[in-house]
């Protein structure tokens, strides 16, 4: 028969694509069985740790690491590349490495207990010849005083001076959002092995398992072939886990030094501190609209920092997805000592919408409109994530309706600081935001079994958003079997190439390959049926664990798979690709009521809604936990947490999971997850989930909060001391 | 370094005896001297619940608690909870409500509440949400998690 049409099955015949189903992979979780990087523990593993700059800016003048060689137990010491002090050899002067910010890593110890790890790194004696340093990244006049500032980059569009002259409502404020880590439960990381002389095996807590053998191989003048990372399962990683980091490479480095297995996992003062954070941004900015509450005229500039490269927020996503015609946009980015910055669930976007859709609502609450009508009436002003082009208006029209119903907004809404008198003031706030999410790369082998059983092989890596289950979702839809039954191999560079988990690209990158992958093969079995049993290949399906003729029985799939001879045979899948399967584009829209206490400037979220369309929904419990995840994400750097950095030692002082400050189960009010899915969303494909609904809340929570207290508390996250500051001032 | 000590101690129903230091954490020696990595660390210092062991029916941060303080004791982790072959209402209750994603932070819960269960058999969803305050999750919902708990006692 000719190929099998590339196409998701029509909607109303799946049995487990986008239904709820539990994950493949959650007995192992619930029972301990599941192994993580830290959990490996081949006999003889070294405990590995680090030595960390306690300077924010410092010359290394010397390193002497003799001693921490002799420590008892320590059986591998390791310098990081430049750390120790070099001659320039045209010159002869000495080149000391400069420290960029504190906690960077100078040396590292693997030692058969923990303690004698921290005997070692006692040992090792350090000159640093500290320097001035700098982590100020809110007051850019400060900065630029003390040559800190990167020049402006600015952008320009139509009349901004005419446009603010005629229009009739414009404000003005001042609007941040400070930095945060990614904080994984589980830390950066790595369990290295050498065997066979000189193939490492690194159980690597990965985004990237796939594109991460040569980021070891390279330092260590290994071939890449003689690299095999895994990564069974890990603990979360939201953009901050691409890399073999310079730890790991410490961490393989002493393995071959020690001929011995050697783990190092990163500390959790260390986990907060240097393996990524996302970039803070603050903003001056002018808005203004015409007498129907029309956008017309946008002015910003915003500064930040991603620390000691200077970056900041791009100007590209700002003003952020409204877009009025007569617009300028500035951008700072400082230069400072604190620890680097690494992609952050949707890079950019949460903090371009907490600067802008804030004032926006700033600019409704000053007209005296409800934002929910300025921001419909805005809706052409739209931009989308993909292209820059004007977004679908209509998703966003249809979305906020249902927002609104599930908040009941209309009767609860009540003009910005009319709560009543009580020190509990209720408000409502929305914001709404645009994402990509196209499919990555990916490769997949689907092996079939004469007895009937399928696995597929992945390079691909489950961060603990469901990749595992969903491949097995759509192995399960295509064969017609049930989904438990589907072996998923993934987590291994030995499989086919995969692409990093990153940009919501993971579900697009793997779903597409595997349903090709099955089509071929269905193709293949059903000419065999047709063959054997006199029917038209035509007339086939898959379900039930059987192959059917228009809908009647002709054998079992066991029977079926016989067919294809006495061997296994492996169908190739490949992505992305231009067929339908997948696509990109989504937005989505988020509402939150919440009540704050004046008094004591605790603020609860009490009801909190999301609306979000994804496209061809593959797991729909698994979707729907994403949105809620990324909702408890949002509570916190909304409300609570923050990097708090010392101006007066350079050092991160609440790098620790107590003051370091995140929603606990108690902390969360009630959260409504709906999916925006009419028909033609299912056909629009796959598209990622990871990033989006991380995006709006923050502006939407802060929006709310204004509402209740009757003014801007400009700066997120909104701490009881931010809130009364703010009143009382 | 101060002599190694010997340790006995009931662990999931089975008496044990290890040797240790005075001053490695249960967390340690369950992980690194006993093999049993179900038990996460997440911090090391109390504060994220991920290393919650049950030592004599009361939930511990297994990071805070000596391994030389456990002699005697009975000590249960999340290895513990699954009956032989058959999950325990609650492992079960999590799977099905989707309570847990990455599940770094699952076997911590999952003792914490099955202290809670043994404690009070009809919690409140107040009570839940006290009960296990203690415990971090990074990336799931954590209303997930108390409609798990909450199912697990109806099944109860
Ligand atoms: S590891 Fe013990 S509380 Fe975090
Ligand atoms: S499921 Fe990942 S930290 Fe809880």
């Amino acid at each position: 028969m000719p190929e099998l049409p590339v196409a998701w099955k029509p909607q109303a015949e799946n049995v487990v694509f986008g239904k709820e189903v539990s994950r493949i992979d959650g007995v192992d979780k619930a029972t301990g069985f599941a192994k993580y990087s830290a959990d490996i523990n081949t006999p003889g593993t070294l405990h590995g740790k680090l030595l960390q700059s306690p300077y924010a800016h410092a010359r290394i003048k010397a390193i002497d690491v003799e001693a921490a060689r002799k420590v008892p137990g320590v059986k591998a010491v390791y310098v990081f590349p430049d750390r120790a002090p070099r001659t320039n050899e045209e010159t002869g002067e000495p080149i000391y490495f400069e420290i960029e910010h504190e906690g960077q890593p100078i040396a590292a110890v693997a030692a058969e207990t923990s303690g004698q790890a921290d005997d070692g790194l006692r040992a090792i004696k350090v000159v640093y010849e500290p320097l001035e340093f700098f982590v100020d990244e809110f007051h850019l006049p400060r900065a630029v005083e003390l040559g800190r500032a990167r020049p402006i980059r600015a952008a320009q569009q139509g009349d901004l001076e005419g446009a603010f002259k005629a229009a009739a409502h414009t404000i003005t404020g001042m609007y941040g959002i400070q930095t945060i880590s990614h904080m994984c439960l589980e830390p950066h990381g790595s369990h290295c092995e050498f065997t066979d002389g000189d193939h490492l095996t690194a159980h690597l807590s990965t985004q990237n398992v796939s594109g991460t053998p040569g980021q070891f191989a390279s330092p260590l003048g290994l071939d890449a072939a003689k690299v095999h990372v895994s990564c069974d399962y890990m603990g979360g990683g939201f953009g901050s886990k691409f890399a073999a980091d310079e730890w790991d490479i410490a961490c393989a480095a002493m393995a071959r030094d020690a001929q011995r297995p050697v783990k190092l996992m990163l500390d959790r003062a260390t986990e907060l501190n240097i393996p990524g954070s996302r970039p803070s941004a603050f903003a001056e900015i002018t808005v203004a609209a015409d007498a129907d509450g029309k956008l017309v005229a946008w002015d910003s500039h915003h500064w930040g920092t991603s620390g000691p490269q200077g970056g900041t927020v791009a100007p590209t996503v700002m003003p952020y997805v409204f877009e009025p015609k007569n617009r300028r946009t500035r951008a700072t980015g400082i230069v400072t000592n604190r620890g680097p910055d690494r992609a952050w669930r949707a890079p950019n976007h949460p903090q371009a919408c907490a600067l802008t859709q804030t004032a926006i609502d700033d600019l409704a609450a000053a007209i005296g409109v409800d934002p929910y009508d300025l921001f419909l009436k805005n809706l052409d002003l739209t931009w989308s994530a993909t292209s820059r082009n004007p977004a679908d208006k209509d998703i966003y029209a249809a979305e906020l309706e249902i927002a609104a119903k599930l908040m009941d907004w209309k009767a609860k809404w009540h003009p910005r600081g009319e709560a009543g008198d009580g020190p509990v003031k209720t408000g409502l706030g929305l914001a709404l935001h645009t994402w990509g999410g196209a499919a990555g790369r990916g490769t997949c082998t689907v092996a079939i079994h004469p007895d009937g059983t399928v696995e597929t092989f992945s390079g691909t890596q489950d961060l603990g958003t469901g990749t595992r289950t969903a491949l097995a979702v759509i192995l399960a839809e295509s064969f017609g079997l049930p989904y438990e039954k589907i072996k998923v191999h993934i987590g291994s560079s030995k499989y086919p190439m995969s692409g990093p988990s990153g940009g919501s690209t993971t579900i697009g990158g793997v779903s597409g390959p595997h349903r090709r992958a099955a089509l071929k093969a269905l193709g293949r079995i059903y000419d065999l049926v047709a063959a054997k049993h006199s029917v038209d290949a035509g007339t086939l399906t898959a379900a039930n664990e059987q192959i059917l003729s228009a809908g009647k029985p002709v054998c079992t799939w066991a029977e079926a798979c016989s067919l294809l001879g006495p061997m296994k045979v492996e169908f190739q899948g490949e992505g992305p690709a231009n067929d339908g399967l997948t696509s990109a584009q989504v937005g989505g829209v988020q509402m939150a009521e919440v009540a704050v206490d004046v008094e004591t400037g605790v603020t609860k979220v009490v009801r909190y809604v999301a609306v979000q369309d994804i496209g061809t929904i593959v797991c729909r419990e698994q979707a729907k936990s994403q949105v809620l995840g990324a909702m408890i994400m949002t509570i916190a750097y909304a409300l609570s947490e923050e990097r708090i950095m010392d101006n007066a030692t350079g050092r991160f002082v609440n790098a620790d999971l107590q003051h370091y400050k995140l929603p606990r189960i108690g902390d969360i009010g009630e959260l409504i997850v709906e999916f925006y899915e009419p028909e033609s969303q299912y056909k629009k494909g796959v598209i990622g989930l990871g990033e989006p609904p991380v995006i709006s809340g923050g502006a939407a929570i802060s929006n709310a909060v204004a509402n209740a207290v009757g003014q801007r508390i400009p700066v997120l996250p909104l701490t009881p001391k931010r809130i009364l500051d703010s009143l009382r001032s | 370094m101060a002599r190694k000590r010997i340790v006995t101690a009931r662990i999931n129903g089975c008496e044990q005896s290890f040797l240790c230091e005075p001053r490695q954490t249960l967390l340690e020696v369950l992980r690194d001297e006993l093999g049993m990595t179900g038990t996460k660390e997440g911090c090391s210092n109390g504060n994220c619940g991920a290393c919650t062991v049950a030592l004599n029916g009361r939930p511990v941060v297994s990071c805070l608690v000596l391994a030389v303080e456990c002699d005697g004791t009975e000590i249960q982790t999340v290895e513990g909870l699954a009956d032989k072959e058959r999950l325990a209402p609650l492992q079960q209750c999590f799977l099905e409500q989707a309570a847990l994603q990455c599940g770094i932070c699952t076997p911590g819960f999952l003792v914490s509440a099955s202290c809670l269960l043994k404690e009070n058999a009809e919690p409140t969803e107040e009570e839940i949400r006290f009960y296990l305050a203690g415990n971090l999750c990074r990336c799931t919902g954590y209303d997930k998690i108390v409609k798990a708990v909450q199912a697990a006692a109806a099944a109860d």
